[in-house]
Parts: structure tokens; sequence; C-alpha cells
């Protein structure tokens, strides 16, 4: 160790000394969040600061922010191919732009940019597709060729003698990722500090319902009467409309992810790939984030089987060869909320004064500013902000479905 | 070359003793110095031999560090390799010492060698009646009675060495080695060594990772795979994972000397290494003082023996007979040093708080001992649960859903006869065949035990010694550089939860994901917190249980052999003819044949003048083919098409589309009838298996009434389609039987003949629009047809194309291609094939959503052609297309997109197939693409571009 280097771990954020308070609930709310992840908690900081409605209790069965929130790879990005997805992811991404002071947290937001690899003449059209759409949407987009790829990140292997050689990718420089405990402590914090209460261990049993319309949860630690109820429990959101007697379109799927040993910095971005299904970036303590695609079988327990995880490490070779020696360090399993067509569903339920914020599936960590705002927008108004109408429920009747399987796959 | 050190450069090798071979010296180099050790020894007892104490820094603070522990559990000593080969980061407590061996330490980050790694790595499957893991004591024994009774064991340890942990106290050999040999006689035993069982998955599915040359070093042969990975599902295991000693959190814990005690005792029995020259030990529990006595033995003085415990019983007695200071009742509370370890300060403990005078003991090695804990990570991952029990101060399993028992000391048990005893116990059962006492008798007579003393203190808890200071270097986890004040600061900010804890501190995230730190994290929290232990519990534990290489997962499955690659029975055709190939899916299929000076455009523009106006060729064999057979099989079909295929007669073909409940298109193709109760499914070559998918679901989960099998012969068949006006021509001569009138072998008709001598069916069917026939035969003759059709076409200028050619053919036909003219959000009537919908056909798969208010819109997006008015212009792949000129700003209203476009020699002028909203109604009108920063004028155009009448069908 030559003298005078920093050691690497010396310079990174930490936590406040201050965080939440640990209330025991009140018998009353006027509104009620299902879910204490990064939308629910989002939903109790948009509500309190730009509503001005602070009698809300967040309830979470588990430890707060234990859920997706805890467990998602953390890529932020708004190329999306539909105006209407587009439209709401970047209006969270401006929201990120602006969070780490809006918060006073340190989020380690980085925008070092989003590559999504095209390693087939399909995939080169679908690409060129959605950069068009997002230049003319007004969104950061690039379309790279296999040298401009290995420009932004030098370690992809772009060799035409590989089994699915890269042809180029698209890239979003805006794009990048965050740390998600921070993102969520940070709005915890401010939700806490504006009144609101967080309640830890505390599951939702029952939903109440009288004349069509919602009088308040029941819970493990008893029951709360709410005027308004908003449901951000993700992957569980279909067991909770249950309970209020309706059904979701949703499918909940074990999804996977892993990190490495800390490295000394190789990655400098994020990459994506959908023909060689993986993604990875490197977070800011050295450790690669890498994921993939769901576990087939639809469960509520969080673990997925292992050929998954073999399969995406082959993938990742395959994109990274200088990978080889790196090593699984752990992996988890989150439960994603997944959709027909691959987008959300946010806004009215079939019971008044009910709430849906569901269905972002394997995607959902960039959104939550933008869904906490949009969703505390619909809770105090009765009514869907105008980016969330869209995405309603009745489009599985209707069939104006926002279907992003086709161009966006990786819908990470 | 290094230099040959003299036997003083092993200033701490004992004598004698050790599992190490003194006959041969390595030589290997740590941090640019050159040094030498034996085989049997790891790195970091080579470097410990050599008195090399620190090895590495510290991630955040710095602080130096030296080796702690002795295996996997090791949370300091991280290096990095570059030869024999690079690895990012290990534990030097792993590294096998092999001739040539270069490390580095490291603070805390690996760095990623660079380039490629050349070695082989691969996976195989295990099946067996009993997986035990873990071959100490109780692993041996359950083990051992399992394989008496004739079952399937595997047996794994990650050690090089069967034994565990009688091998670092030097125990009962004479039993470990009779053991080894007995199981070695089991021909259905399967003795695993260098191999980690990291991952315990459900319906009991194990992984685990071999090391199969890497103690080799440069010696290890080439054509044996470096790491294997073993898939094993087992009946019953057996968890004999043993138990992790367990640190105490006091200040300045981190130096370089500071050890855990069973670790020092470990260097001594197998590697013959003395840790230092003096010792101070610090034990919560009985396990400090064989360690003590062991080092007394071996030539360390044992400064003294602090026990936390004011009354120490029998061990105390013990080793105060052999002469070494104990003293009851204290705890040390600081060291000194710099860095490495020179003072220890030791002072009364009076509940829980050091009182009375500081004595500062002189010492280079600090032994601790707080207690242990079990190891249930492999039990967590099964979903086992895990109880607190207060008598042992451990976490101990509890229960699991799974066909699981843990046994020896990682159930929480201490002596070496409970153990041995739990272990054959286990071990019988979990082979679920009668053995009797006596089958047993060997393993259940334990081996002396040289710990057993009769009668031990109870351990007691002690997670944290306070003061001098701020507890700002009392370290809990000494990767991560956490400390008690970074706990007492989490705790501060509200959190009350370990994971929260976790989180906050980054504690148990490090290389060691907290072997040693863990359950010290949650004894020091509930401290703080003023809560029981129990009440607090431990993070989850995940796979892996210790780090596995990238490399070693994905094995085989690289290159050319990730997603294998699939060729065609005219493949060498192709290539002999310089094709120029295209994955589709995992096929490779000829993408254009280009000769001598010809660009893709030149080619591919001859290519499509063959097809046009003499004759082509083109392999068509990776086209999906599903035969579909049963006395419901007309039935199915027709809930999957969109059109009716059950009115189809024997002989004749029917184009169909499938849709999805969404009523979006899933795939098309043609659908030959072959016999009553049988119909030939053709797919697209992506969706192969999607569709035979599809239909096994439908089934399978819906229908299974129906009477129907469906199977894949895609590779049962070749298939060469021959297009163009003298096509006819060149078939009469191979098949000169075979009807050549229209009416006799009508367009969407096929027939069994045969073809150049060989048995084909011939279809009548053009995905051109010229007069063109498919010619399939069984593919170990394709090549002899194949060539046959050259021949016969030879005289009309016969010429192969690709898949771009067969595109530029339908397109200017405006047929659509399934997943490149449509995204799953397109219906059959937007591509123009309302056609063949069935109005008539009471239900099939996506009907009901036809009729849903948006799907039936008139004005979704439709294919269309695009004409630019510059007929030179080829427009992108992909552009944007939108109403109006000039651009207005951001968010420009768009109005669909290209979705095909090619040069069309037959037209003399480029095109464009697209999905344009209301497309039908602009027919005729002028609209733009955007390309880079000029907006490109075309017109809305029918998408049939070429023969409309469909003229030239029949040649
Ligand atoms: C492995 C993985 C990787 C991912 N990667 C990305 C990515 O890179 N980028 C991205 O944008 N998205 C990603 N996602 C998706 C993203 O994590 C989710 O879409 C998002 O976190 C969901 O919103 P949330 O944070 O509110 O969900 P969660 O954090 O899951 O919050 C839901 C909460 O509801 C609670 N709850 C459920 N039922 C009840 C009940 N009855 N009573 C009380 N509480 C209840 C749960 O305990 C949970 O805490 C990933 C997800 C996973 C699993």
């Amino acid at each position: 160790m030559s003298a005078g280097t920093r050691p690497p771990g010396a310079d990174l954020p930490e936590h406040p000394d201050h965080l939440w308070r640990e209330p025991d609930p009140k018998r009353s709310y006027d509104v009620v969040i299902v879910g204490g992840g990064g939308h629910g908690l989002a939903t109790a900081h948009y509500l309190a600061r730009a509503h001005g409605i602070t009698n809300v209790a967040v309830l979470e069965r588990g430890w707060l922010a234990g859920g997706n929130m805890a467990r998602n790879t953390t890529i932020i990005r708004s190329n999306y191919l539909w105006d209407e997805s587009a439209a709401v992811y970047e209006f969270a991404l401006k929201l990120w732009e602006g969070l780490e002071a809006e918060l006073d947290y340190p989020l380690l937001f980085s925008q070092r940019g989003v590559l999504n690899l095209a390693h087939s003449l399909q995939d080169v059209r679908d690409s060129v597709r959605r950069v068009e759409a997002n230049r003319l949407g007004g969104i950061d987009a690039e379309w790279l060729d296999a040298d401009g790829v290995r420009e932004v990140c030098p370690i992809v292997d772009i060799s035409p003698a590989a089994r699915y050689p890269v042809l180029g990718g698209t890239y979003q420089p805006r794009a990048g990722i965050a740390k998600h405990d921070h993102v969520a402590w940070a709005l915890a914090r401010s939700a806490d500090a504006a009144g609101v209460d967080l309640i830890q261990g505390c599951e939702v049993t029952g939903i109440d319902v009288r004349g069509g319309r919602v009088t308040g949860v029941r819970t493990t630690r008893g029951s709360i009467a709410a005027g308004r109820v908003a449901l951000c429990a993700a992957g569980h959101t279909s067991v909770l409309a249950a309970m209020a007697g309706f059904e979701l379109p949703l499918q909940s799927h074990p999804l996977q992810a892993l990190v490495s040993e800390l490295l000394e910095p190789v990655h400098p971005t994020v990459v994506m790939s959908n023909a060689v299904h993986v993604y990875v970036s490197q977070a800011h303590k050295g450790e690669l984030v890498m994921g993939a695609g769901i576990d087939a079988y639809t469960a509520y327990t969080q673990r997925g089987a292992f050929h998954v995880v073999e399969r995406q490490m082959a993938a990742a070779l395959e994109l990274f060869p200088v990978f080889a020696r790196a090593h699984v360090l752990r992996t988890w399993g989150g439960i994603v909320d997944v959709t027909p067509d691959a987008s959300p569903i946010v806004g009215r339920s079939p019971v008044a004064g009910l709430y849906l914020n569901c269905g972002w599936g394997t995607g959902g960590f960039k959104a939550t500013p933008g869904a906490g705002a949009i969703l505390a927008h619909t809770v105090a108004h009765d009514e869907p902000h105008p980016l969330a109408r869209p995405f309603s429920l009745d489009r599985f009747t209707t069939g104006a479905l926002v279907d992003e399987h086709g161009a966006a796959a990786v819908a990470h | 070359m290094p230099r040959q050190l003299p036997s003083s450069a092993h200033p701490f090798r004992l004598p004698t003793g050790g599992r190490i071979d003194r006959s041969r010296t390595l030589t290997f180099r740590f941090d640019g110095v050159a040094y030498t050790g034996h085989p049997g020894d790891t790195l970091a007892s080579a470097l410990l031999a050599c008195g090399v104490r620190q090895v590495a820094t510290s991630i955040k603070l710095g602080r130096a560090r030296g080796v702690f522990g002795v295996g996997s559990e090791e949370p300091n000593a991280l290096v990095r390799i570059e030869a024999p080969y690079a690895e990012a980061m290990v534990t030097a407590t792993t590294v096998e010492l092999c001739e040539g061996l270069v490390a580095f330490g490291l603070p805390g980050r690996g760095r990623l060698p660079d380039g490629p790694d050349p070695a082989r790595y691969d996976a195989v499957y295990a099946h067996c009646d009993v997986l035990v893991v873990g071959a100490g004591p109780a692993g041996l024994a359950a083990a051992l009675a399992a394989a008496r009774t004739g079952a399937r064991v595997v047996l794994a340890d990650e050690n090089g060495e069967l034994g565990g942990s009688l091998l670092g106290r030097g125990a009962a050999d004479d039993w470990g080695a009779r053991a080894r040999d007995e199981l070695a006689g089991f021909p259905q035993t399967r003795v695993l060594r260098r191999t980690t069982v990291f991952g315990y998955y459900d319906d009991n599915y194990l992984l685990a990772l071999e090391r199969r040359t890497a103690h080799l070093g440069a010696a290890a042969p080439a054509h044996v795979s470096r790491e294997r990975v073993w898939r094993i599902r087992a009946g019953r295991v057996v968890l004999a994972t043993g138990a992790h000693e367990r640190p105490i959190a006091f200040a300045d814990n981190d130096r370089p000397g500071v050890m855990l005690a069973s670790a020092a005792r470990a260097y001594v029995h197998r590697f013959g290494v003395a840790p230092g020259r003096r010792a101070v030990v610090f034990t919560a529990c009985d396990s400090g003082y064989p360690a003590a006595l062991d080092l007394a033995a071996a030539g360390t003085e044992v400064a003294a023996i602090v026990d936390a415990r004011p009354q120490a019983g029998l061990w105390a007695q013990r080793a105060r007979d052999a002469g070494l200071p104990v003293r009851a009742g204290h705890a040390v509370t600081g060291t000194s040093g710099d860095p490495c370890l020179t003072s220890v300060a030791v002072r009364e403990l009076r509940d829980g708080e050091p009182t009375g005078p500081v004595a500062v003991v002189d010492a280079d090695t600090l032994l601790v001992s707080g207690g242990w804990n079990p190891t249930v990570h492999l039990f967590s991952q099964a979903g086992g649960t895990l109880r607190h029990d207060p008598a042992r101060v451990a976490f101990v399993p509890r229960e699991c859903r799974q066909a699981v028992e843990v046994v020896g000391s990682a159930a929480g048990a201490f002596t070496l006869a409970e153990c041995v005893a739990d272990g054959a116990r286990a071990g019988a059962r979990a082979a679920n065949r009668e053995a009797t006492e006596a089958d047993l008798g060997h393993v259940l007579a334990p081996p002396p035990d040289p710990d057993d003393i009769g009668g031990g203190a109870p351990p007691v808890p002690l997670w944290l010694v306070p003061g001098p200071d701020e507890p700002r270097t009392h370290f809990v986890d000494l990767q991560r550089d956490v400390t008690v004040a970074d706990l007492r600061r989490a705790t501060g900010a509200g959190l009350s939860g370990v994971e929260h804890l976790k989180r906050y501190t980054t504690a148990g995230t490090a290389h060691d994901q907290g072997r040693t730190s863990g359950v010290l994290t949650t004894g020091v929290a509930a401290h703080l917190l003023g809560v029981e232990v129990s009440a607090l519990g431990t993070t989850t534990y995940r796979p892996p249980y210790t780090p596995v290489p990238f490399a070693a997962l994905a094995g085989r499955d690289r290159g050319a052999l990730h997603d294998p690659v699939r060729v065609t029975a005219l493949h060498d055709q192709h290539l002999a003819r310089d094709a120029v190939f295209e994955n589709v899916g995992q096929w490779k299929r000829p993408w254009y044949y280009p000769l001598a000076g010809e660009d893709m455009a030149a080619a591919v523009a001859r290519e499509c003048r063959a097809a046009r106006e003499g004759v082509a060729f083109m392999d068509a064999s990776t086209l999906g083919k599903i035969d579909v057979q049963g006395a419901d099989a007309g039935v199915f079909l027709d809930r999957l098409y969109t059109n009716m295929i059950s009115t189809l007669k024997p002989g004749r073909i029917r184009y169909g589309v499938m849709c999805r409940a969404d009523g979006m298109v899933l795939d098309d193709g043609t659908v030959l009838r072959t016999a009553d109760d049988r119909f030939l499914v053709t797919t697209t070559t992506g969706n192969a298996a999607a569709v035979l998918d599809w239909m096994e679901e439908w089934l399978q989960t819906e229908w299974p009434q129906l009477r129907v099998h469906c199977a894949s012969v895609t590779e049962q068949w070749a298939t060469v389609a021959l297009v163009g006006p003298r096509s006819r021509d060149v078939l009469s001569a191979l098949a000169p039987q075979l009807p050549s009138s229209s009416d006799d072998f009508p367009f969407m008709a096929w027939r069994d003949t045969r073809v150049a001598g060989v048995a084909a069916r011939v279809c009548r069917i053009s995905f051109s629009g010229e007069l063109a026939y498919e010619i399939n035969v069984p593919p170990w003759y394709a090549p002899h047809v194949w060539e046959a059709i050259a021949r016969a076409g030879a005289p009309y200028g016969i010429t192969p194309y690709g898949t771009e050619t067969m595109h530029v053919l339908r397109a200017e036909k405006g047929y659509p291609v399934v997943g490149q003219d449509t995204d799953g959000t397109v219906t059959p009537q937007d591509l123009g094939l309302g056609w063949a919908v069935s109005a008539k056909k009471r239900d099939f798969v996506g009907k009901r959503s036809h009729a849903r208010a948006d799907t039936a819109r008139p004005d979704r997006k439709q294919l269309v052609a695009l004409l630019p008015d510059d007929r030179h212009t080829l427009l992108p792949e992909g552009g944007q297309v939108v109403a109006d000129a000039p651009l207005p700003a951001p968010p420009v209203p768009m109005l669909g997109h290209i979705t095909s476009s090619y040069r069309s020699t037959a037209l003399g002028r480029t095109f464009a197939l697209a999905l344009v909203r209301g497309g039908r109604e602009r027919v005729g009108q002028r609209i733009y693409v955007p390309v880079g920063s000029v907006l490109v004028p075309v017109t809305v155009a029918e998408p049939v571009l070429y023969d409309p009448e469909g003229a030239r069908r029949d040649g």
C-alpha cells in the first residue's frame, strides 16, 4: 500500500444521526398507506410536503423499506418506448435530479448513463425505434454502434466472434443509479418529520369496505380507521385487492439479484442486455450489482432458483470477459408484481377511497419519486394525476394497453 | 528467481508437527518480497511462519490488519493473486500454497485481472440418498453410519483433508484416519474434498463448488477443469458444518497479532506454526484454555489467561497446574502496538464494567474466544428457523420444512462424544435403512477428546468490554471497519432491527458476509438497545455460503455453447457459397451470398432479380414445424388460430394467424393437413419454441380434455424454397412425375413425391408472390437435393438467396413478418389480415379482445407502405413517422414507426413498411420521417406494392 492514498472506503457518505420515530398506531388517520417501500414512503412524503396532508400512517408488515426497495438493482432511466411511459419515467427522472437537495440526504444518485445493447438486426431496429421516439419526446437518447459502445464502456466485449456480437446499443446519458436504502430512508425521514406515522411490524390483514367505500384496515396491531387508503404493496398487492373484494391482473414472480465482492472501479456505466440476458452496474462501494429476468414460476416466497443465477453469470462473462474471477458474494430475491403489458396500474380502484399503485414489476425503483408524487396527487384530489390516466385499471377492459414488452423487454 | 532463504526465514515455524510436508520447499512472493513455505501450508500459515504479521489494511480507516482466522471465516487477510493464475480477491487462509504463488495484500477491495480467463470450468449433477456437509467428527460419523446401510452417500468438505475441527485440535488422529479409510471402501460413497457446499435450495437441491486444480499451481493439468459446480439432489441432508468462534469487542481489538483462539491452535496443529512468542488469551468460555495449553506446549509463552467469568472452573485449575497465570473475572480492555500488537491492557470486570487498576501485559499475540456461533448458514438458506439458546449463548437450529438434520457443533453440541453420537444417529436415520447398534458400534465409540475434562464452566455472554474512551476502535466487523460507536449511532438514529442496523453500518456485508461479526453485531446492538439477544435475532443468511467465482457458475455455457448455435443440414452448402450469416434466434441463417467484389446491396439486388425474373432458392429449414395429432387436433387448432383450420382438406395448406389473449398477433404460418387427425403447423423461426410452449400451456392447463399431442419436428425436415417464374422448370427436371399444371397441383396444396430421387414433400406456397415451391426432405438427404437443384437450375441461372432477399421479396408483397412488423401491440386487422380472422367461429384465443373498445378503434396503427419522395432515399428501420413539417418542439406527436425498409429492384426505388396511426385512411397522404436533422417526405401507400393482382403466383 503506498502511503498517503486514502483507503477505498474512506469517503462514502454516512447516514444522518436521526432518522425516524417508532410511534404506535393511532385509531384513525385521514390516509393510510399500505406498504412502507419506496413508493409508500414517497407517497407519504409528497402527501405531506406537496398537499399538506400529514395525518397519515404508513403501515409496513416487516421492517421499513425491506421489500423490493431493499432488493433492487437501482437502475434509473426514462428511455421507455411509449409516450405514456416515457412521460411518467421522465417526470420521475426530473424529480431524481432535484431529490438530494429536496431531501437533504446523500442519495448517491449518479447519472452515469445506461447502455442497452443490441445483438441482432431486430434488436437494432427496436433500439433505433426507441431512440427516435425518445428524441422526439424530448428525452436524451443516442444510438451507438459497437465502437461507440466500447467508448462508453471499454470492458464490453464487442468482438464479432462472440456468440451474439454486440451490434450497438442505445445510450441514455442522464440515466444511472442511486443507493436504494438512502433513498428510502431520506423519504422516510422527511415524512416522519412532517408528522407521518411510520409503523413497522404492522401487517394489514383486512380492508373494511362499507357501501362501496373504504373505511379502514385491520392489522396485526389492531383496526385502524381511514378516510382513504393507498395500496403500495408491490408483489403483495393482489393479496390486498382480494381483501377488498376485487381482482387485479397481476402475477407475482420472484426476481433475483446478486453482488460481487468490492472491486476497484472497472465499470463506468450501467449495461443491460436482453439477448445475452443480464444487467450490470458497479456500485459506489465497488461491488458489481447484477440481475436478469424473473423466475418463470409465480410465487410469494422471496427465493428464486439457482439456474437463473448460473445462466446470468454465463451471460455476464459473454459480455464482460474480465469478470471471470469476480465472485458472487450474495444473492437474494424480491417479489415483483407483473402486469400483462409490463406497465404499472395507478389510480382509482373499484372501491371508492381505495387507490392503486402496483404493477411496476421489475422496474419501479426508478419511478419512486414520480410514483409517490403522482399517487399523492391522486389521493389528495380523488382524481387521477394526468400522467396516471393512461395507467388506469380499466385499460385491461378497453384494451388501451401500454405494452412495453416489445421494445423495452428488460424493463428494469 | 527469489533467493533461497535460510531456515531462519521461518522464525515462527515449530521444529516438528503440523500436516505439512517439510521435505519440500515452495517459494512464493507476497507484496513483492520472496518467501518460502511447505506443501500443506496456506498462504496465511506460510506468512505467519515467516513472521509476516500485517497482511492487509482496512477498508475505511486504513488500519493495519493481520491473519485473524484459519479458514473461510477470515475477515482480515484479503489478498489478490497474480500467479499461478489471477484472483481478484480471496482470503490468505483459504489459498493453498503452491510453487511460484504471487500475492498482494488488499485494502478490502479487489482488483480484477485484465483480460479473459482461459481456464475451463464445468458442472455435474449428482443424486444421493444422503448428503453430509462437513467432514469433522459429526460429519464423518454421519457419513459412515449412512454408508454402512448401503445408502448412496456424498460427503463434502471445504478442506483438502477430512477431519474438520479434529485437525485443528490435533485430536483423534487414529479415529479420523480409520473413518477416512473405511469411507474409501464404500463404492456407493463419494467423498468430495476442497468442495464447499454453498447453496441450499428447495427440494433438497444443493450447490457445491469443487476446487480441483488451484492447489496444484502451475502444475495443474490443462485438461482438468479448474473448478466444478456440483448440482446435488439429496434425499436427506445432514449438516455437520461446525461452528465459528466469535470475537469480542474491546478497544483496538483489530491489531495484527489479535487472533481467534481456535485459529491460533489450528496453526500449531495443522501447520506447525507458532502464532507468536508471548500470548495473552482472552476468553468468555472454556475454549481459551486448551488453546493456551497447546500454545504453551508448542513453546509460546502464555503471559496470561484473562477469563471474563469470575468462576472459571476446572479448566482454570488445569491451566494453573500447568503454570499458566489465570485472571478470572477480568477482561482485556485494550491493546497497544505500532501497528502490530506489543501489549495488552487487562482490568477486572465487575457487572460488565472494567474497574480497578490497568495491568499492562507485554505480548505479541492475543487469542480471543467470545464463544461459538454454530454454522447455520446452509440451514437458514434451506428455510430453517433459529432459536437462541441462552445456556450455550448461541443461535441454534429450530426447525425446517426440508429433509435436513443438523448435527454436531452446528447444532450446538460442543463435546466430541456428543458430536460423534449425534452424527452417527443422524446418518443412520437419514439413510432410512435399518442400521444395528453393532453396525454403528465402531462409529459410536468416540475418540479420546483432549478438550473433554469431565466438566467445564458454562460460557457467559460477553459482547463488549466498554471503555476506556468512545468505542471508536471497538471493532464489531473487522472487514467493514464497523465499530461499537457506529452501532451506537445507528440505534440513536431510531433503528432497532438487525436488518436496519446492518444497512446503516454495513456490518456483515463484506467478503466474509459477517461470518465472525454477525452474532456479535446482534449482541452489541441488543446491549445498546437494552433488549434480549433472542429478541433481536440475526440477519437472513443468503447464498452463497462462501464467494463463488463467476467463471465457475458460467461453466461451459460460454462462446459457441452459450445458447448453443444451431445450423441446418445445409450449412456446409452455405459455407461453400461464401454466405454471410445472420443470427436468427439460435440459428445461423444465410443473410446473403456475396460474389467476389459485391457489397450487400449488390448481392441482394442480384438475388432479388433472380427470384423475380428467373429462379432462386433458399434454405428455409429453420421455420418451426410442429406435428399436431389426435382426434381433437382440428378443434384445438380452431381455438388457437383466428381462422378456421378444421375445414382444411388433407393435401391442402392454409395460412393462419395466432393471437394472444389480448388479441395481438403471436405468430403466423402455414398449416398442412396431413391426415384427418393430423396437421403440420409451421411457425416463424424465432417463435418455434414459444408456439409449442403456447400449445402445451393451453392443452395442459385449460383444455386437458382435448385429445391432442404436439411434437416439434423442426429438425426432422430440411426445407428448400424454390422460387421464381422458372421454378417449375427446375422442379419438373427433378420430379418429372409431379403434376406441373396448377389445376392438378394448385397453390396451397402439398404432395408427397420424390425429388432428385429422394422422398420429399413438396408444398406450393409462396412468400414472395412468385410461383414457388417448398421442398421438404429428411435432413440427411438435404445436401444431395440442394446440389441437385443447383445443377438442374444452372441453365436458368439459379441463384441462392438469403434472408435479406427473402425480406425484400415479401415486403414488396406487403407480407408482414411477426416480430419485425409486429411488436405485440398489433392485431391481425392492423396488419390487413382481417380476412384471416373468422367472424363465424364461436371463439378463439383473442376473439373477445378484438371487440374491446380500444382494439376495435378504426384509427389504430395499421401496416402501410411508405414511398420516399426521393426514390433513392432508404428510410431507417425504426424511424418514427410524424404528420407535419417543420417539427414542433418536443414532445412531438408521433404517428408510428418504420418496421421494414428496403431497396427494390423490382420497383426501381426504395420503400418501407410502417405502422401508422389510421394508416389506411392516410393512403396517398404526405407524411414525414425525421432522419437526423432532416425531415424526409414520404407518401403513404397500400402495403402491396408488387403485383397487387397476384398474377405471378401460378407462374
Ligand atoms: C431483484 C430486483 C431488482 C430490481 N431492479 C430494479 C431496477 O434496477 N430498477 C428499477 O427501477 N426497479 C427495479 N426493481 C423493481 C423495484 O424494486 C420495485 O418496482 C419497487 O421497489 C416497488 O415499489 P416499492 O419500493 O414500494 O416496493 P416494496 O419495497 O416491495 O414495498 C412494498 C411493501 O409493502 C409491504 N406489504 C406487503 N403486504 C403488506 C400488508 N398486507 N401489510 C403491510 N405491508 C405490506 C411489503 O412488506 C413491502 O415492504 C427490482 C426489483 C427486484 C426484486
